[in-house]
């Protein structure tokens, strides 16, 4: 390509721009076109949801979110994050240091398994804890005897919620520490660090950054997860009832302000979560498996 | 660890962080999963194969399926153009849009649900002037259509955008010089190798928008044969005490997610072979 | 770094959950699991039950709500939802949880008055300003192009009542004449665009998102949604003939020995048959069984309509759950060309 003798003329690099753009025409227009399919299906509703939050004013959005039953949903969406967050964050490191560094028979079938979740309904998950621990369910009856509450309580959510948010950490880790290679790990082990000190000082430092993305993601999912929660949870006002179904709740009491309230906070942790995420790839390009997929 | 073939490495850990995955795998996604088929496994293939034909549920799962192929048609065409536009072109807002892709992934699907509705709502921004032409977008098969092609959006401008940008300009260059057409650059050129990038993002979309629940439940008027999807009938057969029926209907979405799952994995596997890195 | 928040976290959610489980102990918490639009009358009942328990026995008791349709708020406390006390929409819901869960006796109907029905209601038509379809009896339903609101009969109770109070109407219409009276069902389901899991998903279909033409509903429901939307957009209409709908109320035995809450559920329970909790029961659109205790204003409100009972009309729940909607039955037959 360098040693290509290009010819001087101007018509000549005139034609090479052409050829290697759209006519501006062309481009405006697939501009304008991807705007507004972002704006038809992204901006609008995004918008909608802060629209009908403040509908009546920042006095009626304040009044929304300090009712007790949605104090109690905050509550609760905070707690089975905080469980669930960091058990499927060591998961995740765990599954990405086998998957990343180590070849072995079944690899792929692991991974297969890991991606899992991603493509089974949210639903299934749900009905899966009924089979196993509804009172009619393989173990209900059993844990019931011994006073263990599941479903319908909170070690129903965060098992629901633990399957779904299962494969986040793994899937930004595993495809970052591929791209990485073991180098640097090697070079501490041959240094004469442990394990864990490589592990600690090597690995983490490395992969901090992907790590902070995938459990963020993972936040994000574990807080505004549905469909599952919505089977085993109970709906328990106050209870059982998490900010996602407290956000169905209100909708269904005709209360517009509160569901939207409720819901923008969660449209504010989905904003939180982007911007940090276009953050880290502005200022750590390449240390982000973000472009590949989520 | 004898049944695992390990290839030789340096490096340590191998054994715990396995053992580790594959403890939480088992406990938190197989055990649960293998509760679903045992039960299915009660109902046998022909019961199984039975309630599929029953026409509700048949409706329902032609339905899901049907739509979610159409969405995650539409998003190679969505998709395909805003990740064109997004990493072939510097304008304005460039940035803003390419964070807002993600939008989907990170906002939980009951706020889109209802956010959605909002605004497809025959009295909705969209949903009113669509309403005065004649179409109904909320609470028919089309909400339901908008929700799918909403949470598939990122998974195709994900998939396609870091290999087109790592498509090399001197290939199209070289096609333009040998007299090629734009028009012909693109498509015989920079597009055939896209292919895998857009087949994954096409089974990605398909697999999340077939499982797709709270985004849709709001949107789709939950008509029996009309709009009802396969989860939603999952839901209603578990609140109809009909749990051999909830399980049935779960159990085909379980095996047609899985098959989805991997083709996923054989485009890759294909695809690493063909270019020789991930 | 993530690896050295993981010990605080976890502390965090310890403290939560301890904060969670020590709370329950300081009060006497009850669940009462109830059907979609019981809403806001459970709401207020709630509050009004909270002061006088807590002035009679010093205890701050907080009762917490659960709504949903009916049939799938049975089906939760089957599956272990630990409800005190259910108020559903109808028996045979109640009856399902003790026949497959046994958490309380096959004749919980008896333990309190009126067949443990404190309040009834009706079905009544919510349709849409001026009643542009002219919209007056069960017979307009029927007609083609009439876009009918209502819930599934599978899972929600309200639109067993529904489905009960057209049969009705049909069989006196059509003289018993089984055949004509199945059309005429099979009609009204035709024009049915959207069949949602509860009552309170109806009401929303129909007052929010403006689908269809008239709304079969529970005649609160029809009051609420009057109030809440304003007059000026609907308007209820009452026809000739409709079904007296009786919620039944009940204690889970098994679940208030088990929470140490039998007697404050107990008294909860005959705490909505006293003139305060009847007076906010008429309040919300309720009829009360003591007319007396409601206020004049609230009981003028009650259209006046011929009333089939399920007893002397359909041989009572048991036998109209079986004829109607089993597995086979007549819903089933009528809807889906006769698989669900």
């Amino acid at each position: 390509m360098i040693d290509l003798p290009l010819p001087e003329t101007p018509l000549r690099i005139q034609r090479d721009r052409d050829a290697l753009a759209e006519a501006p025409a062309l481009r405006r227009t697939l501009i304008g076109f991807a705007v507004t399919v972002l704006t038809l299906f992204l901006f609008l509703p995004l918008a909608t949801v802060f629209i009908e939050a403040f509908g009546k004013g920042v006095a009626g959005f304040l009044n929304a979110l300090s009712d007790a039953e949605v104090q109690s949903s905050i509550k609760l969406t905070l707690i089975v994050a905080t469980i669930c967050v960091p058990i499927n964050t060591a998961f995740g490191i765990a599954a990405a240091w086998a998957v990343a560094r180590f070849e072995f028979t079944g690899k792929s079938a692991l991974v297969t398994f890991i991606d899992l979740p991603f493509s089974v309904s949210p639903v299934i998950a749900g009905l899966c804890c009924v089979l196993l621990f509804g009172a009619r369910g393989l173990l209900g009856p059993q844990l019931a005897s011994y006073g263990v509450e599941v479903i319908f309580a909170i070690p129903g959510i965060v098992l629901a919620t633990l399957f779904v948010t299962f494969p986040f950490v793994a899937r930004e880790l595993i495809p970052l520490m591929q791209q990485q290679g073991s180098d640097d790990e090697q070079a501490a082990l041959t240094l004469g660090a442990s394990g864990w000190r490589m592990f600690l000082t090597v690995t983490l430092p490395n992969v901090k950054w992907g790590l902070l993305y995938g459990v963020l993601l993972c936040n994000a999912r574990a807080m505004g997860e549905f469909g599952a929660v919505a089977v085993v949870s109970g709906r328990i006002r106050g209870g059982t009832s998490t900010m996602p179904l407290q956000v169905e709740a209100l909708y269904n009491d005709y209360n517009m302000v509160g569901a939207f309230a409720v819901a923008s906070l969660l449209a504010l942790l989905a904003l939180i979560t982007l911007i940090v995420k276009t953050f880290l790839e502005w200022r750590f390009t390449g240390e982000l498996a973000l472009r590949r997929r989520t | 660890m004898r049944t695992v073939l390990l290839k030789p490495s340096p490096l340590p850990g191998f054994t715990p962080a396995l053992g580790a995955a594959l403890l939480w795998l088992g406990l938190l996604v197989l055990i649960p999963l293998a509760a679903l088929v045992w039960r299915a496994s009660g109902l046998g293939l022909s019961g199984i194969l039975a309630i599929a034909g029953q026409p509700r549920v048949a409706a329902a799962l032609k339905l899901s399926f049907g739509l979610s192929l159409l969405a995650a048609a539409l998003n190679v065409v969505l998709g395909g153009v805003v990740a064109w536009v997004l990493t072939r072109y510097e304008f304005p807002g460039r940035r803003l849009l390419d964070a807002a892709v993600d939008l989907p992934f990170a906002l939980p699907t009951a706020v889109a649900g209802i956010a959605l509705t909002a605004v497809y709502a025959p009295n909705g921004w969209i949903g009113a002037p669509l309403d005065a032409l004649g179409f109904k977008v909320a609470f028919t098969p089309l909400g339901i259509f908008i929700a799918l092609v909403f949470i598939g959006l990122p998974f195709m401008v994900r998939s396609v955008e870091p290999v087109l940008s790592e498509v090399e300009p001197e290939i199209e260059e070289a096609s333009a010089t040998l007299g090629a057409s734009r028009l012909r650059t693109i498509f015989q050129v920079v597009l055939p190798p896209l292919v895998p990038a857009f087949l994954t993002g096409f089974a990605l979309a398909l697999a999340r928008a077939v499982g797709e629940y709270g985004s849709v439940v709001f949107i789709s008027g939950n008509i029996p044969f009309v709009s009802e999807i396969a989860p939603l009938l999952i839901v209603v057969r578990l609140e109809e005490f009909d749990e051999a029926g909830a399980t049935a209907v779960a159990t085909i979405m379980l095996a047609l997610s899985f098959a989805i799952l991997l083709i996923i994995n054989l485009v890759q596997a294909h695809v690493r072979r063909r270019t020789g890195h991930d | 770094m993530s690896m050295r928040i993981f010990p605080r976290l976890v502390a965090i959610a310890l403290t939560g959950v301890l904060a969670l489980a020590s709370g329950a102990k300081a009060e006497i918490n009850l669940l009462n699991v109830s059907y979609d639009p019981t809403r806001e009358l459970y709401k207020a009942i709630n509050a009004a039950f909270g002061d006088i328990w807590s002035k009679s026995s010093g205890e701050k008791v907080t009762i917490r709500a659960s709504h949903g349709g009916s049939g799938s708020q049975a089906r939760a406390v089957i599956d272990g939802l630990k409800a005190d006390v259910v108020t559903l929409a109808l028996a045979p819901d109640i009856d399902a949880i003790a026949a497959n869960s046994g958490r309380l006796p096959a004749d919980w109907a008896k333990r309190l008055p009126n067949n443990s029905t404190p309040y009834t209601s009706t079905i009544v038509f919510l349709v849409r300003k001026g009643n542009p379809k002219g919209i007056k009896d069960w017979d307009d339903l029927a007609k083609p192009g009439v876009g009918v609101v209502t819930p599934n009969p599978k899972t929600s109770g309200g639109a067993r009542w529904n489905y009960l109070a057209a049969w009705g109407h049909a069989q006196r219409r059509f003289a018993g004449d089984d055949s004509k009276v199945r059309a005429f069902v099979r009609a009204i389901y035709k024009n049915a665009p959207v069949l949602d899991t509860g009552a309170r998903g109806s009401t929303i279909t129909f007052a929010q998102r403006g689908v269809g033409d008239v709304l079969i509903a529970w005649e609160n429901e029809a009051f609420l949604a009057f109030d809440e939307f304003g007059k000026d957009k609907f308007e209820i209409i009452a026809p000739p003939l409709s079904i007296l709908a009786e919620p039944p109320v009940a204690l889970v035995d098994a679940n208030v020995d088990a929470n140490g809450t039998r007697k404050a559920a107990q008294t909860y329970l005959e705490f909505l048959y006293t003139p305060t909790a009847q007076k906010i029961i008429a309040k919300n659109h309720y009829r009360p069984r003591d007319e007396a205790a409601a206020d004049h204003s609230d009981l003028a409100r009650f259209p006046k309509l011929e009333l089939l009972t399920i007893d002397a009309h359909f041989g009572g729940w048991a036998a109209a759950q079986k004829a109607h909607f089993s597995e086979g039955g007549t819903f089933d037959q009528i809807y889906g060309t006769g698989a669900k």
